[in-house]
């Protein structure tokens, strides 16, 4: 079975040559819990998101980045980004197994169909992804996350360009599959932290606010009152630190 | 489809009608301007030998199209996979482009000879920088998170570039062909012009000399004709091949 996921921290500042992008800071994300980052636009979510993933080139990054397990993160994180990122040219299931095609490992077809399975779309394994709607190519996106099988997994505004139905479809469905993971989401949709969040922090200026998470297991229902209480509280917060 | 065939037919007619015009109204001597009745004429009487300059020409453009759109492609693969080689060879590139083409053909008849192989050097020679250029462009423009995407699921530089940089870079690629198509038999013409015993553009000059204007216009058509076949059998194979999807759906 998987390795047990790690608990994963972030502590430092980081900067692009003078422009400072944010803090220093300290956050910890929990072993297999689903932890909230939200924050307007341009503080820096982003950037910290892509830091952990070990991708970003440009940022000077000042302070460590530890998993708890200690071992090196590569090889350990999955991504479901802004909009879905599927290749055009290729079919759905091509797109599934892209991480394999990329490592030059052999492509495992019936897992990939297992997984399509598991998102609802075994029946569009052979179509190419302008053929779907926004809510398939998401949900191709998931498996193909869920193919990957980290242990850890970065969402950065994964369903932001749905509509309000599929997008709280996709939490749902996200939440069900990637629980057991340490899951860090970048939103900046008060709605969704309130929904997923097992730990909720608020990115600004002036650094990492934490937010104590509505009660009961993510995912939660549109309609709880704790929930939407809480949901109201966060965007209060939000544009009090804007 | 319909409309389109008819504005092509609707505007052929009007060009005909025009150069009629023009030729009965200025009174010009056949030796200036032969009307389009008498160039077609000339047409059809020399078919046999402007079908066989014709091919010639053909044969190196389409030479010329190939080598071109292999060597472009590979240069423009080469420079985005290493900066050392943009760095060096780059300015390189652009220098070259301040040399005019046509000045290099005399240069390139005298190292090829007047054969076949200097005129697809020609064709080659104008193709190769907007089809480097237009893919090299495309290449450096992949987008961010598909990058990312690549990088976090482990994928080496290498398999960066086969499975998502030059994917991702066709429909550029493409638009380079394009331009090619077109570009192609402009530098087979001028390589018959500076030394040829066969081809249309060596045939043109000949009936140019020898007071032939109406068979300089035969050809002229031809050429033109072949070079607008080639330009939609390009444009064809492009969408069919290499726009894909990309052009129409990028990462949102």
């Amino acid at each position: 079975m998987r390795p047990k996921p790690p608990d994963l921290v972030i502590e430092g500042s980081a900067r692009i040559g003078d422009t400072p992008i944010f803090g220093p800071l300290r956050l910890v994300m929990p072993a297999g819990r689903w932890t909230c980052l939200l924050g307007p636009s341009g503080v820096g979510k982003t950037t910290l998101l892509r830091l952990l993933a070990g991708v970003d080139d440009v940022t000077d990054f000042t302070g460590t980045i530890t998993a708890s397990d200690g071992l090196a993160l590569p090889g350990r994180m999955a991504l479901m980004a802004q909009g879905d990122l599927l290749m055009p040219w290729l079919d759905v299931l091509g797109n599934v197994t892209l991480g394999a095609r990329l490592r030059g490992a052999p492509r495992d077809k019936e897992r990939a169909l297992a997984m399509l399975e598991r998102v609802g779309l075994a029946d569009h394994a052979g179509k190419t992804p302008d053929a779907l709607s926004g809510g398939q190519r998401q949900r191709v996106a998931l498996a193909r996350t869920l193919m990957e099988d980290r242990p850890i997994v970065l969402l950065d505004e994964p369903f932001s360009a749905l509509d309000a139905r599929t997008r709280a479809q996709m939490q749902d469905l996200s939440a069900e599959h990637l629980v057991g993971r340490t899951v860090l989401m970048v939103t900046h949709d008060p709605a969704e932290a309130a929904r997923l969040g097992d730990a909720i922090h608020i990115l600004s200026e002036t650094g990492l606010t934490d937010f104590a998470p509505p009660k009961g297991a993510p995912p939660r229902p549109v309609d709880d009152s704790e929930t939407l209480a809480a949901q109201g509280r966060l965007l209060a917060l939000l544009r009090a630190t804007a | 489809m319909m409309t389109r065939l008819v504005t092509i037919i609707a505007s052929t007619a009007l060009a005909l009608v025009l150069w009629q015009a023009l030729v009965m109204l200025a009174d010009l001597p056949p030796f200036i301007l032969p009307d389009p009745v008498r160039v077609f004429e000339t047409l059809w009487k020399s078919r046999a030998l402007i079908a066989h300059h014709a091919t010639i020409t053909g044969a190196e453009v389409l030479l010329g199209l190939a080598l071109g759109a292999v060597l472009g492609g590979f240069s423009a693969i080469g420079l985005a996979a290493s900066p050392m080689a943009r760095r060096l060879i780059r300015p390189m590139m652009v220098f070259s482009q301040s040399i005019p083409v046509f000045a290099l053909a005399p240069i390139l008849t005298l190292w090829l000879g007047y054969g076949l192989w200097s005129k697809v050097a020609m064709a080659l020679l104008i193709i190769y920088f907007p089809v480097t250029s237009a893919f090299f462009d495309a290449l450096m423009r992949t987008p961010q998170h598909w990058l990312d995407l690549g990088r976090i699921m482990g994928a080496n530089r290498h398999r960066l570039m086969w499975h998502i940089r030059v994917p991702a870079a066709l429909p550029g690629f493409a638009s380079g062909l394009r331009l090619a198509a077109v570009y192609a038999p402009i530098g087979a013409i001028i390589g018959e012009w500076v030394g040829a015993s066969k081809g249309l553009g060596y045939l043109m000059l000949l009936a140019n000399g020898r007071a032939k204007i109406d068979l300089m216009f035969a050809a002229l058509i031809v050429l033109a004709v072949l070079t607008l076949l080639l330009h939609a059998g390009v444009d064809r194979a492009c969408r069919k091949w290499l726009d894909g999807k990309a052009a129409r759906h990028g990462p949102a």
